[in-house]
């Protein structure tokens, strides 16, 4: 019996284990650049879903505004890059005011100045910074003015969407700011070295698959915490914690502050990674999308938000690149499916299929004596 | 000054569509707890459902179309309620998703149904022209908005089932120990819901072209509206509809058409400090 159990207690680490090596040595050596690119945009995906598995399945807030915290950072990310591409390349139309070099987009749109808004970004250290302190910190502010006045379940998934609906059109309506519909791309280098080189696109994927993997081990570290056990509680209920003395409020804004910076962070990997961020990746759409993505995997268990996200770009990539408009409704209707007979996901039917396997391998346990080995 | 005064129908309107859309949308949330994504997918069947009028009534097509769309959104409403919705009672975040996944095989539906390119709707002739700054077409919304909500608290204060649908929003349980048979209620509370969506489409017709994706431009707003109104409640939505039409359009004309959606989404955040439930709550007992 015991020998079983301590078995079963090594199949998770295994597990991870051998995703870990598919993922850092199998993938970069047996997959081709193109798809390599893909699995590391999947990856990215994932790394949203993460937060939302923590949000969503561990602390019951339906976040769909993922996005605008995906596109906060990737924005970080992008206008870095920017401005980057810009001193280095000195154009014509950008040195005449003899000020900092503008951006391609900012030229073609009579941009005159580099915004003020845009100059910090050129310090690489503060990019970086502002990828994930950027959604934290408007995550922390919203979280704290909505969760104290209890505002929460679906109120709070309508304010998240309208929040990513209004952040959508801000982008695409400041254009010299932010590039508009087209958003930022053409980029070709980061941190000196060239982007459409093979070699940076498999840093990349290395760099996207290890951070995964931190973050990942992180946040089983924190469901598994006494702080991972309040947060399930107060998804489950909120108002007997509160009479216990802890304060919901701050556990949830904590939790949305840490799936909000994760979400930043994939979203400045993926501009490397895709070459592009633009309001179309991070509006009420793209959002949803990956909440679907971590339904499907299985919400309560963070690998299944993972293993949602993979399967479901992936998915995405191969059916919409053979018939594009039979993608929504085999999308459509997984989701009703999904929802309807496998509320726990991916996940959960493998957890049951387990069991199922399991409970006709031995016999059953007669019901006395478990009632004796209780007692 | 003028400009207030020109911006000040424009509000109305928005205010009005916002209304009609948001009338549905509080009584399936209101009284089951319901996120219905797919709501803007019945505003879109309603729309369609003029166009297709228009081939035998001609210009009178949103006249006609009002009673019709009424009915396909409101059967399409309770065909999601038996089928799917009605097994996830108590998990509002579930069917907020699942209605989502509904809401994308209905707009791929009408593309592949009506084509991906926007249709229009003829407007009746005499719904032409205006007055001053005010066009009939938006007057008619107005007119329609009014009508609508008339209609519907009469049906809620006035008819015996409008009374058992109040008794279950109130207290599920209680209505149902009191005799009042909640699954009836709710059938012919979401048909009643849905079939707004459907006239909210026909008025849709009369300000812009039909698209498969009409909807998703309106659901977001609808959604505030009921939150800041509060869940269920007739007067509430009357009053976020009109006061957040009135805040979309003197923040577009204030500041300009991108930053007024963040204004709002301010504002709302800023509103539910004060009144974390929205404009009026039904007091109960229950602790959430």
């Amino acid at each position: 019996m015991n020998a079983v159990t301590n078995l079963a207690r090594l199949r998770g680490p295994g597990i991870f284990a051998v995703v870990a090596a598919l993922a850092l040595v199998v993938a970069p050596l047996a997959l081709e650049p193109f798809r390599l690119g893909l699995l590391a945009k999947y990856l990215c995906f994932a790394i949203v879903a993460l937060g939302i598995g923590l949000a969503w399945g561990q602390g019951g807030m339906l976040t769909l505004g993922q996005g605008v915290f995906f596109g906060l950072g990737g924005y970080a990310m992008g206008m870095h890059l920017k401005l980057v591409e810009a001193s280095s390349l000195p154009s014509s139309g950008s040195s005449s005011g003899g000020g900092p070099a503008l951006p391609d987009f900012m030229v073609w749109s009579g941009v005159e100045e580099l915004p003020a808004l845009w100059a910090p970004f050129a310090d690489p250290v503060f990019a970086l910074a502002m990828v994930v302190a950027g959604p934290v910190l408007i995550a922390t502010v919203l979280g704290l003015l909505v969760f104290r006045q209890r505002v929460r379940g679906a109120y709070f998934a309508i304010l998240t969407q309208a929040l990513a609906a209004a952040f959508v059109i801000l982008l695409v309506g400041q254009q010299g700011l932010t590039g508009g519909t087209n958003g930022l791309t053409n980029f070709f280098e980061l941190f000196g070295r060239d982007l459409a080189d093979d070699s940076t696109q498999r840093g990349l994927y290395i760099v996207v698959a290890l951070v995964l993997g931190v973050l990942y081990l992180g946040a089983r570290q924190l469901v598994n915490s006494r702080f991972g056990r309040l947060l399930v509680a107060v998804r489950d209920g909120e108002d007997r914690v509160r009479f216990l003395g802890y304060d919901p409020a701050v556990v949830k804004t904590i939790v949305f502050a840490i799936s909000a910076g994760m979400a930043g962070l994939a979203g400045a990997l993926f501009v490397p990674v895709v070459g592009i961020i633009s309001p179309a990746l991070l509006g009420v759409v793209p959002s949803l999308e990956l909440v679907v993505a971590v339904a499907v995997g299985g919400r309560f268990a963070l690998a299944g938000a993972v293993l949602g996200a993979v399967v479901m770009g992936y998915a995405k990539t191969s059916f919409s690149e053979q018939f594009a408009d039979g993608w929504l409704y085999l999308q459509g209707a997984l989701f009703i499916l999904v929802m309807t007979l496998a509320p726990k996901g991916l996940v959960g039917l493998a957890a049951s299929a387990r069991e199922a396997l399991a409970a006709r391998r031995r016999p059953a346990v007669p019901a006395s004596r478990t009632v004796k080995e209780i007692a | 000054m003028e400009a207030f005064v020109n911006q000040l129908p424009i509000g109305i309107s928005i205010g009005a569509v916002l209304l009609l859309i948001a009338l549905g949308l509080t009584f399936t949330f209101g009284q089951m707890g319901v996120i219905n994504m797919a709501h803007g997918e019945f505003i879109m069947a309603g729309a369609y459902t003029a166009y297709l009028l228009q081939d035998l009534t001609g210009r009178m097509a949103v006249i006609v179309a009002l009673p019709v769309a009424f009915a396909v959104a409101g059967l399409m409403g309770l065909i999601l309620e038996r089928t799917a919705i009605r097994h996830f009672y108590g998990r509002p975040l579930d069917t907020l998703l699942l209605t989502w996944g509904v809401s994308l095989v209905l707009q791929q539906l009408a593309r592949d149904l009506f084509g991906a390119p926007n249709v229009q709707v003829q407007a009746p002739a005499w719904l032409q022209g205006g007055i001053g700054t005010l066009p009939y077409n938006r007057l008619f919304i107005f007119v329609l908005a009014l009508l609508t909500v008339a209609g519907v608290w009469a049906y809620l204060n006035r008819t015996g089932q409008g009374r058992r649908m109040q008794a279950v929003m109130q207290n599920r349980g209680l209505a149902a120990v009191s005799g009042i048979d909640t699954g009836r209620v709710d059938q012919r509370t979401f048909f009643i819901g849905s079939g707004l969506a459907g006239v909210a489409g026909v008025a849709l017709t009369l300000i812009g072209p039909v698209g498969p994706t009409l909807g998703t431009y309106y659901i977001v707003d609808a959604f505030l509206v009921v939150v800041a109104g509060g869940l269920g409640s007739l007067l509430g939505a009357v009053v976020a509809a009109a006061g957040l039409g009135l805040l979309n359009s003197y923040a577009e004309f204030w500041s300009d058409a991108s930053l007024a959606k963040v204004i709002v989404f301010a504002v709302i955040v800023a509103f539910l400090q004060v009144r974390p439930q929205g404009l009026f709550v039904l007091r109960s007992r229950a602790l959430s």
